[in-house]
């Protein structure tokens, strides 16, 4: 077992620290505080093929293992955790499912503007009535001659309104099993902006990552075409569920990056702030919470990593990415609440980064399978 | 068209500098960077490939550690990289450095070498010139600006306060300033590429025409007696005085030290 990155991981690491140093760091506080979609860095990431890290080349991307992106979004969320999600989001929930199921004529249609990051992604499963029960999905599609039409709604919805190309769920037939029960059939559907009847309700005020872009999907007698759907009709929930395993890997190493903002943050503020007449870094609590912190981030580290790696090597990875989500998340919501700690009074201040990554943080618990769910995919596992 | 860009591996500053015991740079304790002039050389170059097309091969004299920075440049869009490494070429300075690469490149079909003005851990800008001398073409120095012209490059040269713009035959050489422009990222799959790349290594046995006599240590008229990190000159002086004030008071000073 070799735990050594290769030169190419470390050089990939190095581009990835220096854009976002450079290119992201110096917006994070203004993008938190105006909660605007940072389009200019979006386009920069783009240009530098950020938005297709894990596409193959012949659809635009660069080719590169799922290591090598979740690197890409734990650096950027090391100083940006909305500038962390935009790119797994588009990613990880909508490049991914188009990659695995869509079409050849899919993939060059939709999947090459997307890697080329020509166009950004998002997804739509989430309805108020089906978050974690993604069987309660109230939007339907209706065949109807060579146009699906989609009646429904879709919340908290990533990327939403920004997104180019979305990739929705919808039920197109309730079948009756041996036992009498009824059970929605859930199809994929690819849906482009600007589509009569597809229009964005309200966009959401969150606590943290705020300049994501978070929308209300409602569609309205939305046609599309035939050729739209994604995959075999009826197959959508595994369609989903496949997807977000790999959307967990993303938010697992976006939750990794912030609680290694928020530790580096600590580190700095611990050896300037003094109290008493020492850097608070001379305390021996200040340095045992500084080491249960860097603990818990090596180990988030290496549950994420493994869990890209199985992405790479594995058919079905849904436990290590499982795993990997509900540890980073949760220690990313210990370090940064932690990390707000040391720093006391400054740390609930706005003008702290560490600040905004303790609002930042607790979406990773949330979305894409909340911790709840994470141990119900390990349990099951365990338990079969 | 085909072009040679000339690049270096420095220390990063940013995370201090290290020296040996007797007075050298220790290179292997200090994290590495290209250097920023030969970074806008290369992407200076890379822009005239993606404007008129071109092939670009960036060339290094150093450790076998400078291979990363050949593997950078190639990810930001380099076609080949040459390593010229030999420890008979070790210790050169910039009359060695410059024979060197001459040396080497006088194996290449060339238009254009690119270096950068000067390296920030010597910061003596003779390096590209001296290369320029050795091949016996024209050299534009401390470049902000380049363009092609059918067979010749037009360059603004940087001054002070004015820039001249010359226009020379190719082939020649230019020496850029990192201000040229801002250069691009190595894009993810172009580190993977980078790697999967072939770096033609070459020795003192690969360069033409070149005298062991101007190789290496021995070849250097230039020894480094001694070095240290940078030594503060003092707290310096600050006053708060209004601006009629200042003046009289900055005048005083320079009169005290004789500069006017």
């Amino acid at each position: 077992m070799d735990f050594m990155l290769t030169k190419q991981h470390e050089m990939a690491r190095t581009l990835f620290k220096e854009f976002a140093e450079k290119e992201v760091k110096p917006l994070a506080q203004e993008v938190d505080e105006t909660e605007v979609f940072p389009r200019g860095t979006v386009e920069k990431m783009a240009k530098a093929g950020f938005l297709g890290i894990p596409v193959p080349k012949e659809y635009g991307g660069q080719g590169c293992d799922p290591l090598t992106y979740a690197m890409c979004v734990e650096e950027l969320s090391k100083v940006c955790g909305t500038t962390g999600v935009i790119v797994s989001a588009h990613t990880s929930l909508c490049c991914d499912p188009i990659q695995t199921y869509g079409t050849e004529e899919q993939k060059q249609k939709y999947l090459v503007p997307l890697a080329k990051g020509e166009k950004l992604g998002a997804f739509g499963l989430t309805e108020p009535g089906a978050g974690t029960d993604a069987q309660g999905q109230q939007t339907k599609a209706v065949l109807d001659g060579d146009e699906w039409v989609l009646n429904g709604s879709k919340i908290f919805i990533t990327n939403g309104k920004e997104a180019d190309i979305y990739v929705i769920f919808a039920v197109t037939s309730v079948v009756t099993d041996a036992k009498g029960r009824s059970k929605k059939m859930i199809s994929a559907f690819i849906v482009e902006k600007g589509t009569p009847g597809f229009t964005f309700g309200t966009k959401e005020k969150k606590m943290g990552i705020r300049g994501s872009s978070t929308y209300e999907l409602i569609f309205t007698d939305c046609r599309i075409p035939k050729e739209n759907l994604l995959g075999q009709e009826g197959k959508g929930f595994g369609i989903a569920m496949h997807t977000l395993d790999g959307g967990r890997i993303g938010i697992a190493a976006q939750a990794l990056g912030i609680a290694e903002g928020a530790l580096d943050r600590t580190i700095e503020y611990v050896k300037e702030r003094k109290q008493f007449g020492r850097a608070i870094g001379a305390f021996q609590n200040t340095q045992f919470q500084l080491a249960d912190m860097a603990t818990k981030v090596q180990a988030a580290q290496m549950m994420v990593y493994r869990a890209a790696m199985a992405k790479a090597t594995q058919k079905v990875y849904s436990v290590e990415a499982a795993m990997a989500k509900l540890y980073a998340a949760e220690v990313a919501m210990e370090v940064t609440t932690k990390a707000v700690q040391l720093h006391g009074g400054y740390g609930y201040i706005r003008e702290y980064d560490v600040e905004r990554m303790m609002r930042d943080a607790k979406i990773t618990e949330i979305y894409e399978g909340t911790s709840e769910v994470q141990r119900m995919v390990i349990s099951g596992s365990l338990l079969k | 068209m085909k072009i040679v860009v000339c690049v270096k591996q420095v220390p990063d500053t940013k995370g201090g500098v290290k020296f040996n015991p007797d007075g050298t740079l220790d290179r292997g304790a200090m994290l590495t960077i290209m250097n920023p002039d030969d970074k806008a050389g290369l992407e200076a170059a890379l822009r005239l490939k993606d404007q008129y097309g071109a092939e670009v091969t960036v060339v290094t004299m150093g450790l076998p550690k400078a291979e990363e920075v050949l593997r950078e440049a190639m990810a930001m869009g380099a076609d080949k990289g040459i390593l010229v490494t030999d420890r008979v070429l070790g210790g050169a300075d910039t009359w060695a450095t410059s024979q060197t690469l001459a040396g080497a490149i006088r194996n290449l079909e060339y238009d254009l070498i690119i270096t950068g003005r000067q390296a920030i851990d010597g910061d003596t800008a003779q390096v590209g010139p001296q290369i320029s001398e050795h091949l016996g073409i024209p050299v534009i120095s401390y470049a902000q600006k380049i363009e092609i012209e059918g067979d010749s490059v037009i360059v603004e040269r940087q001054y002070d306060d004015r820039y001249h713009v010359l226009k020379a035959k190719m082939p020649c050489l230019i020496t850029a300033l990192a201000e040229l422009n801002e250069p691009r990222y190595m894009t993810p799959g172009g580190i993977f590429d980078a790697y999967k790349a072939d770096i033609t290594v070459w020795g003192r046995a690969d360069l033409k025409d070149v005298e062991d006599s101007n190789l290496g240590l021995k070849g250097s008229p230039t020894q480094i007696a001694k070095a240290s990190d940078k030594v503060r000159k003092g707290a310096g002086e600050k006053v708060t005085l209004d601006a009629a004030e200042s003046v009289d008071y900055i005048i005083d000073k320079l009169k005290v030290k004789h500069v006017i």
